[in-house]
């Protein structure tokens, strides 16, 4: 019942402690971190999957003007389309028409761009933001630090869609608050990221050896505390932009992202067809799957990093 | 063929009849998943006589802890594979079902680990920890398991133990909470005790005194002790007979006096020369083992312990040493220091 | 342990406040001034002046902080520009719904959760821990009103075996004197009313426990697969103790443990979740209500609801991490040694969400 296992062989590189150490015993056994990590990946079905749909996602959104049958304003059934009958996937129209006539295919061709869009961009803002929270906090300590812990408590106290919900309200409803909302709800992430990072790596062996020799701290912590913070703000980035299209999705269902109806946006395109889920199914299940595809890429290539770059994690 | 020799104890009781332990040929070998397999233990063979106390000694990797893991049935069902015999009073262990070898455990055979802090389940109260262990073997109700656990705390040298009993391990120092897990290992008597380690992570004040519990426990109880640690010291004060591992194998047995005064392998030559001496001349260099135990050679190889040996030539490519007795003591070597001029000795 | 309460409790404090000037800066920062918001777009001048004098919108910030506080500690949350009831009415209305069905959610969630997590780990590295594993990763990657849609599709549109919108019936009259409609049922002795609530849950608990279910069960697992190994489960089992014994003392009470802080944590998702589920359901709580609103620039709603959401889920946290310091021992010990107040209930000891803990 116990899996117990003493390892008579000593493994590779013992992995524990600070990324600080955990870089400097990898690199005397030969292997950086990051190759070894590589390594773990190549060999990870799920982290390949992950890779592919990432890839997928991401081309479809960039070439979609050239993917794309027909321009998703266009309505090229519009004579076909009934309120009860809503075609759907045929050989003309490989997902169907929507309610207007419009082929759904290509709507959910372009959806992507929105989609990839919020996401980079709201991670990329709510990264940044996070993480320059994240660094004064550690690196100054004192009440710098407890100010900043208790907004991003404060922060955490409310769920994040009712927050994001809220910044809508105020900032109108557009593109831009959905993106500036997603963002806000990330910073504390980031920011308990850098802070812990920044923690562990005070009291490690180099960063009292740098600083003995005196280099003063703001070239510690640019120079040295943050490059080897990287890998767990890469993995946490991945996973968030994730979570970041499913927020942006779910905004948008709920009416949140303003702007021209016939833009087309998975989220919005979901919450459209209320009304035609009996008679025309196939427009909520293309898009949803979308998301879920999108998404999933995300979550199974950071889960992957992050399971290569900590090996006491697993997923 | 038997691995100890049995030379007059002044520890333990002298040996009547069939040893209680009897370890013939064990062989354990780990199989992962896309690596090669590790053969950690390999043709062991060793007696525990009743009330006797032996010490098996080795490096890291010698297979010390895996061998007493599987003489007391803790090896993972799953990726272990293990070979030979394991005789308790008569009763083969490996040829019994999980649930025999469960009722054996705890009872007849108690094994004490190596870290006291994480021996100890953080959220339950130390005295359940001991009286779940009367209850389940000797079957008591509460109140008399909480008697008898208290009783027990106190003998292994817990002051108050009725407040004790109440008390969470992180409450406890690190001696104490060895002791309540040895008090835990004896709970219920048990013929054959094995300690893996025992003071290892212990402050060294601390060390004498969980040592000096076990030399009385044992020599009062008469209960078998298997003491594994790397330390010479500890052996010296406490076992007598010794077997030396390494690399999964037996190398050396013999009983204490004979193994300090003249050791015949030259690992164990290399293990009590590398001890620092009070006595020694000062500047006078320190003498470790040449190399690491990684430097070993596969034992179908030859002599695993020839790449680091001084005495090494030819013969010790080719086929590994058989054991055989030389001068008394069980030894797998080619080479024994013994064979030299009487002069040369490796003190 | 009262001290360590009573800590905890003073902590909630400084987030309460928090959060009110939080949601007190909101409503002014809303398009078309805190009144009209307030108001509606339809406002007479009048009744906007009027407002303003009520609420002291002309008057400097810190008074009428003041006395937004008073008319908070009062209940007073305004009132709905679309139903003209106080806002706290409609809440206590619509509350209980919400959360018969996140109550029902979470039972689902837990009680499905730990069990998947824990067999799958007992069964590491087999096709079911792998498919578990998997099925997890899929669950946290499906939006909530996604799946909702495919419940709703597949059980109720093409299967019919549940109702696909509503809390209840519309055939069915009964007495709700609780206003947990399965509860009720039962209080007045109409079973019928009763299990008709309850397959109006089912699809909409379902949908909206699938990812508290898909974390529980990861985390659990993980917790499982950790405990496993530890040093303690290989001295219970050198103790020769009965299986039971070890799974339930020494491995579960252990890997338990994060698993309730991380199941406080899904209150909130739950909450937020039911915004969106009661949506696609069309259920007849906080949530459809919210949204509604929001389409609707009922501000007054929004301020009110989140407000009492969020105050809501620092309370919930709260109490689980008052429960942790109670079952874990060596965290009563170290808040009270240390002094120091430990930090907010995310920064529990084995709080796997982020990057490391706020104390």
């Amino acid at each position: 019942m116990s899996d117990r296992r003493p390892d008579p062989v000593p493994d590779d590189a013992a992995v524990t402690g600070p990324p600080g150490t955990v870089e400097h015993v990898a690199e005397e056994h030969g292997t950086s971190l990051g190759k070894q990590a590589l390594d773990r990946l190549r060999h990870d079905p799920l982290a390949l999957v992950g890779l592919l749909l990432i890839l997928g996602f991401v081309s479809v959104a960039v070439f979609a003007p050239w993917l794309a049958p027909y321009d998703p304003l266009d309505r090229p059934g519009q004579g076909v389309v009934t309120p009860t009958n809503i075609p759907g996937p045929s050989a003309e129209h490989w997902m169907g028409l929507d309610s207007l006539g419009r082929d759904e295919l290509s709507r959910v061709i372009f959806g992507a761009r929105q989609s990839l869009l919020v996401g980079v961009v709201s991670l990329l803002l709510g990264a940044s933001v996070g993480i320059a929270l994240g660094l004064l906090a550690g690196a100054f300590g004192g009440w710098v630090d407890a100010v900043v812990m208790r907004l991003t408590d404060m922060m955490l106290a409310v769920p994040g869609l009712l927050f994001a919900i809220g910044i809508a309200a105020v900032l109108g409803q557009s593109l831009l608050s959905v993106m500036v909302a997603i963002a806000v709800i990330n910073v504390p992430i980031f920011v308990r990221l850098l802070r812990g990072s920044m923690l562990a790596q005070r009291n490690a062996d180099y960063v009292v050896a740098v600083r003995s020799l005196g280099v003063r701290d703001r070239q510690v912590v640019l120079g040295h505390v943050l490059p080897n913070s990287l890998s767990p703000v890469i993995v946490q980035g991945t996973l968030t932009l994730a979570t970041a299209i499913i927020d942006a999705a779910a905004l948008s269902f709920l009416g949140l992202s303003g702007g021209d109806p016939g833009v087309p946006e998975w989220g919005r395109m979901l919450a459209e067809t209320q009304r035609f889920l009996a008679s025309a199914p196939h427009l909520a299940f293309f898009p949803g799957i979308a998301i879920v595809l999108a998404a999933l890429g995300f979550t199974l290539l950071g889960e992957s990093m992050r399971e290569a770059l900590d090996p006491k994690y697993r997923r | 063929m038997s691995g100890a020799t049995v030379l007059g104890g002044e520890i333990g009781r002298p040996s009547t009849g069939e040893p209680l332990l009897q370890v013939r040929d064990l062989g354990v070998r780990f199989t992962r998943r896309g690596r090669a397999p590790v053969q950690a233990v390999d043709g062991v063979s060793f007696d525990v006589a009743a009330g006797r106390s032996v010490g098996l000694v080795g490096e890291s990797g010698s297979g010390k802890s895996v061998t007493s893991l599987a003489v007391m049935g803790l090896l993972p069902p799953r990726g272990v594979e293990v070979t030979g015999s394991v005789r308790l009073d008569g009763t083969e262990l490996l040829e019994l079902d999980d649930a025999a070898r469960r009722d054996l455990r705890g009872a007849d055979m108690a094994m004490v680990f190596q870290d006291p802090m994480s021996s100890l389940n953080p959220v339950v109260q130390v005295g359940v920890q001991v009286t779940e262990v009367l209850r389940r073997h000797r079957g008591m109700g509460r109140a008399q398991a909480r008697d008898e656990a208290a009783d027990l705390l106190q003998r292994v040298g817990i002051p108050e133990p009725r407040r004790r009993l109440k008390d969470y391990p992180h409450q406890l120092s690190g001696g104490m909470r060895q002791r309540a897990l040895i008090a835990m290992s004896l709970a219920c008597e048990p013929r054959l005790l094995i300690a893996d380690e025992p003071t290892t992570a212990l402050d060294v004040t601390i060390q004498a005194q969980i040592l000096d519990l076990l030399r009385e426990l044992v020599v009062g109880t008469g209960t078998s002790l298997v003491l594994i640690t790397h330390d010479l010291g500890v052996v010296a004060g406490l076992c007598d007979d010794v077997h030396v591992m390494y690399s999964g194998r037996i190398v050396e047995s013999a009983g204490r006096r004979e193994l300090f005064a003249r050791p015949e392998h030259p690992y164990t030559g290399g293990l009590l020369a590398s001890v620092p001496r009070l006595d020694a001349p000062r500047g006078e260099p320190l003498r470790p083992i040449p190399g690491s135990p990684t430097l070993t050679r596969p034992w179908g190889t030859g002599c695993a312990f020839e790449p680091r040996c001084t005495r090494s030539d030819d013969a010790c490519v080719g086929d590994a040493p058989p054991l055989e007795t030389v001068r008394g003591h069980g030894v797998r070597c080619v080479h024994p220091l013994g064979a030299d001029t009487p002069a040369e000795e490796t003190r | 342990m009262l001290r360590f309460i009573v800590r905890r409790l003073l902590l909630l404090v400084p987030i309460l406040l928090g959060l009110s000037v939080l949601l007190f800066l909101w409503v002014r920062a809303l398009p078309g001034g805190p009144a009209q918001a307030l108001l509606g777009e339809r406002a007479t001048p009048q009744a906007v002046a009027q407002l303003n004098q009520l609420y002291g919108f002309d008057r400097p910030v810190w008074e009428q902080y003041l006395r937004y506080m008073q008319r908070l500690l009062t209940g007073d949350l305004g009132v709905s520009t679309t139903t003209r009831q106080p806002v706290l009415d409609e809440l206590l209305r619509l509350f209980p719904a919400t959360i018969e069905l996140s109550v029902f959610a979470l039972v689902l969630a837990v009680g499905l959760g730990i069990p998947l997590g824990y067999v799958a780990a007992r069964r590491h590295l087999t096709w079911v821990d792998n498919s578990a594993v998997l099925a997890s990763l899929i669950g946290v990657s499906i939006p909530v009103f996604f799946l909702a849609y495919i419940f709703k599709y597949v059980f109720a549109v093409r299967l019919a075996w549940l109702p696909a919108t509503g809390r209840q019936d519309a055939r069915i009259f009964s007495e709700h004197p609780t206003g947990f409609y399965v509860l009720d049922g039962f209080l007045v002795g109409d079973t019928t009313a009763a299990l008709d609530a309850f397959a109006h849950l089912i699809l909409p608990a379902a949908a909206l426990a699938t990812i508290p279910l898909a974390i529980i069960a990861r985390i659990t697992r993980a917790s499982v697969l950790d405990v496993v190994n530890e040093d303690y489960v290989r001295t219970a089992e050198a103790k020769g103790l009965q299986r039971s014994t070890i799974r339930g003392r020494h491995v579960l009470k252990n890997a338990l443990l994060p698993v309730v802080t991380v199941t406080g944590l899904q209150v909130g998702l739950l909450l937020s979740g039911a915004v969106l589920t009661e949506t696609v359901f069309a259920f007849p709580g906080v949530g459809s209500f919210l949204v509604d609103s929001i389409s609707n620039r009922d501000y007054a709603v929004v301020q009110g609801f989140i407000l009492v959401i969020a105050v809501i889920i620092v309370v919930v946290n709260l109490l689980v991490d008052i429960a942790y310091g109670l079952i874990d021992p060596r965290v009563r010990a170290a808040t009270m040694a240390s002094g120091a107040p430990g930090g907010f209930v995310l920064d529990g000891p084995l709080d796997s969400k982020d990057g490391g803990p706020s104390e």
